[in-house]
């Protein structure tokens, strides 16, 4: 069996420490209790402290366990709260855009669509809160797999269907559309899944940068090109929605 | 929020709201070009008792208005009007020549004069003045808080006899400052914040002299009434100085105005912490005798004004609320939904949350909350479920008032405020109602029906029509319950509504 990490060890240790009866501990406290040199034992809490697991009380300069902490307990961010969020930036995106705004988040092996506002154009449309789309060939769904690890796993391991004469379905090809879309913050789908339609998306993170969902618009392939290319003003109204929704996210939640 | 995209002219809205001033920059598609936002200290002198410091309000409303502009990068040359849009019924007395409030304004919710108004309606009660104002005698209305004012202050009655007092509600006072204060600003309602003092003739939109002498409220002090949308002067000075100052409407007025509901029949519905909802009743004020309230929806200019019947649910969102802070079963608000849609239905659990009584269309003030049909099958899921169908059942019993106030059915509802975020409530709340309910873009209605009828007087837009093109629909749902169910459950809400009276033995 391979050697462990001793300074994980220490570090482990010292959060058992700190979560034992006595919550606020001096430096001495916790170096004499682990058998460690002061300077050791305050190198590992340094770096604890740094990452939010450990808390050093300003005015006594003891230590307790930190915010983060109880943060991956319970790191979920609940979709309906990121619809609450993304609300009125996503109707501001509708409106600037002239499109229709879709929110997804990872579901499974697919994107589940947890926000849907109308193109801004009168015309019957129906909610499609609770479609899927699939991670291969939509925007949403390549945005949550270049991002999510988990959305990634997902994708590579299962079969990616072709839905037109344009779907990326060869695991190279795909992963190099994934590099794409890393390297500009945004991913595109023309007439992949349906024809005739494309879509924009980029990633939302949550403050820790976790992805947690994807925005975008999707409409008429004609309305979204202009060109060959797609028309930069509606990635950069895309792009600042989600900033704006990430921002949101990062500021309030806690 | 601001958009490099959008250009000029604008309208600014100021909303001198309950616990906030803001001031909103609207473009001319109706979209947000900058929003700025101060809270108010909230004053309990009592139990019972709320005030707001309005000299702090004024401060305040300089301060968003200044803070709007800049954050929008305009001038006032780019800003064609001012619209106000207000906290309804909170009172404020101050005096012409100093400009000064002689007590702190008597907020809505204050019931410091719950006896004074049993006391008015003498051997009547409640119904004394309804049919000339279409209100019941209530401590919410700003008449009687003006009588205790007068009755209160040590030598204000003489000093108002003598002409150097004037009443408003925080319309009044904004636009009186606005226009200048001391040095000439003008002293004027407008006919939806008047509907709300107990002292307007509906039919007439006068105030009532026989009202006035029962209740001993010198004339002097009163503001003219004007329309909610016509010029009523300039700005004097500050950022937005020379700009027409040109609408005010009650907020949930303003609500009305901003989801364009200008055809009779036409309803919105704002859910926040309680619900208002209010339906356009055309050019007749209809009297309720379910228990709704009979109010001025709005009047454009010199046209001929709309009526509108005004339905309130006290505890809508606060039941969320409840479950979150005094229950713990969620940790925010929007959670509510995760935990409801885990379950398919409400487990035969039914949530009547009469926490202070029941409003309309009971006013059943020994009612308290229940939850009924509990067995061991339910679960905090179930309950989860009975929250949301709360919010929708006592919507649905409103709108079936409204309809047998008005004969007019409801076609479609529309909706705004927070919990318009919630899919399921929204779903539930189409369901139940058996009509779409629609969301629109701009979720900021108040402000918006603010700058509509503002930008309306100025020729900004030329017509109701064009703010009817501008309403953009977000989101629709539509009735998906089969017509059995929906009665079944009807009947079981009803059943638990019944549990929740007489709980009181004692109602004095």
């Amino acid at each position: 069996m391979a050697k462990n990490i001793q300074s994980l060890e220490r570090a482990a240790a010292m959060l058992r420490l700190l979560a034992g009866g006595e919550r606020r501990l001096g430096l001495s406290e916790v170096a004499s209790s682990l058998g460690l040199a002061k300077g050791t034992a305050h190198g590992i809490l340094r770096t604890l402290q740094a990452e939010g697991f450990v808390e050093q009380d300003p005015a006594s300069g003891r230590y307790q366990l930190g915010a983060e902490l109880l943060r991956l307990g319970s790191t979920y961010l609940d979709v309906h709260e990121l619809r609450a969020r993304a609300l009125v930036w996503t109707d501001d995106l509708a409106r600037s855009s002239g499109e229709s705004v879709y929110l997804g988040v990872l579901h499974q092996k697919g994107v589940l669509i947890v926000h849907h506002v109308f193109r801004p154009d009168d015309s019957r449309q129906v909610l499609e809160v609770g479609a899927m789309q699939p991670l291969h060939s939509s925007a949403l769904g390549k945005v949550l797999s270049a991002y999510d690890p988990v959305a990634h796993n997902e994708v590579v391991e299962n079969e990616r269907k072709t839905f037109t004469p344009h779907t990326i379905t060869d695991v190279r090809d795909f992963e190099a559309v994934l590099d794409l879309t890393r390297a500009r913050g945004w991913a595109a789908d023309v007439e992949e899944t349906w024809d005739g339609v494309a879509s924009i998306a980029a990633p939302i993170h949550d403050r820790r940068r976790m992805p947690v969902g994807a925005v975008g618009i999707t409409g008429a392939v004609e309305r979204l090109r202009e060109g060959q290319d797609l028309r930069g003003d509606l990635v950069a109204a895309v792009r600042d929605c989600a900033r704006a929704v990430s921002r949101d996210l990062g500021a309030s939640r806690f | 929020m601001t958009d490099a995209h959008t250009t000029g002219p604008f309208i600014a809205a100021i909303d001198q709201g309950t616990t906030s001033s803001r001031c909103i920059v609207f473009d001319k598609d109706g979209r947000i070009v900058a929003v700025d936002q101060k809270e108010h200290e909230q004053i309990f002198p009592k139990p019972g008792w709320v005030e707001h410091n309005a000299a702090e309000i004024w401060t305040n409303v300089q301060e968003v208005v200044a803070g709007a502009i800049a954050k929008a990068g305009i001038t006032p040359a780019d800003v064609k009007a001012i619209g106000i849009t207000n906290q309804r019924e909170t009172t404020l007395l101050w005096d012409k020549n100093t400009g000064e409030p002689v007590h702190n304004a008597i907020v809505w919710q204050d019931t410091r004069t719950d006896a004074l108004c049993k006391e008015l309606g003498r051997n009547v009660g409640q119904d004394r003045f309804r049919r000339q104002t279409g209100l019941p005698l209530a401590s919410y209305f700003a008449g009687p808080k003006v009588r205790w004012l007068l009755d209160n202050v040590e030598g204000l009655r003489e000093r108002a006899e003598a002409g150097d007092i004037l009443f408003g509600t925080m319309d009044s006072w904004v636009i009186w400052n606005l226009t200048g204060g001391t040095d000439g600003g003008v002293h004027v309602t407008d006919v939806t914040n008047a509907s709300r003092t107990l002292l307007m003739n509906l039919h007439e939109m006068r105030w009532d002299e026989k009202i006035l002498q029962s209740m001993d409220i010198p004339s002097a002090v009163l503001p003219q009434i004007r329309s909610s949308a016509e010029v009523y002067g300039v700005a004097k000075a500050g950022p937005l100085k020379g700009v027409p100052v040109a609408s005010a409407l009650g907020d949930q007025q303003a609500a009305l105005f901003g989801q364009t509901c200008f055809s009779e029949g036409e309803a919105k519905s704002t859910y926040g912490t309680g619900t208002f909802m209010l339906m356009n009743t055309g050019h007749t004020p209809v009297n309720s005798y379910n228990g709704l309230l009979t109010t001025v929806g709005y009047q454009i200019g010199a046209e001929r004004p709309v009526y509108a019947l005004e339905g309130s649910i006290a505890v809508t969102g606060a039941l969320v609320q409840w479950m979150r802070d005094q229950m713990g079963l969620i940790k925010s608000a929007a959670e509510i939904e995760t935990l409801a849609s885990s379950v398919e239905d409400n487990g035969g659990a039914y949530f009547v949350p009469a926490f202070s009584g029941l409003f309309a269309p009971y006013w059943r003030p020994d009612a308290r909350g229940v939850i009924a049909g509990l067995t061991r099958y339910v679960t905090k899921a179930h309950i989860a479920r009975a929250v949301l169908e709360a919010t929708a059942w006592q919507t649905r019993e409103i709108s079936d008032a409204m309809t047998k106030d008005s004969g007019v059915e409801l076609t479609a509802l529309k909706v705004d405020g927070g919990m318009t975020s919630n899919n399921l409530l929204m779903q539930t709340l189409s369901d139940f109602l058996d009509a779409p309910v629609v969301r629109p873009m701009v979720a900021e209605t108040t402000c918006l029906g603010a700058a509509y009828a503002a930008g309306l007087a100025v020729g900004f837009w030329s017509s109701t029509d064009e703010l009817r093109a501008n309403w953009r629909r977000a989101a629709e749902w539509t009735p998906r319950m089969d017509a059995a169910t929906r009665d079944r459950e009807y009947k079981s809400w009803l059943k638990a509504v019944q549990r929740s009276m007489g709980w009181l033995d004692d109602e004095s």
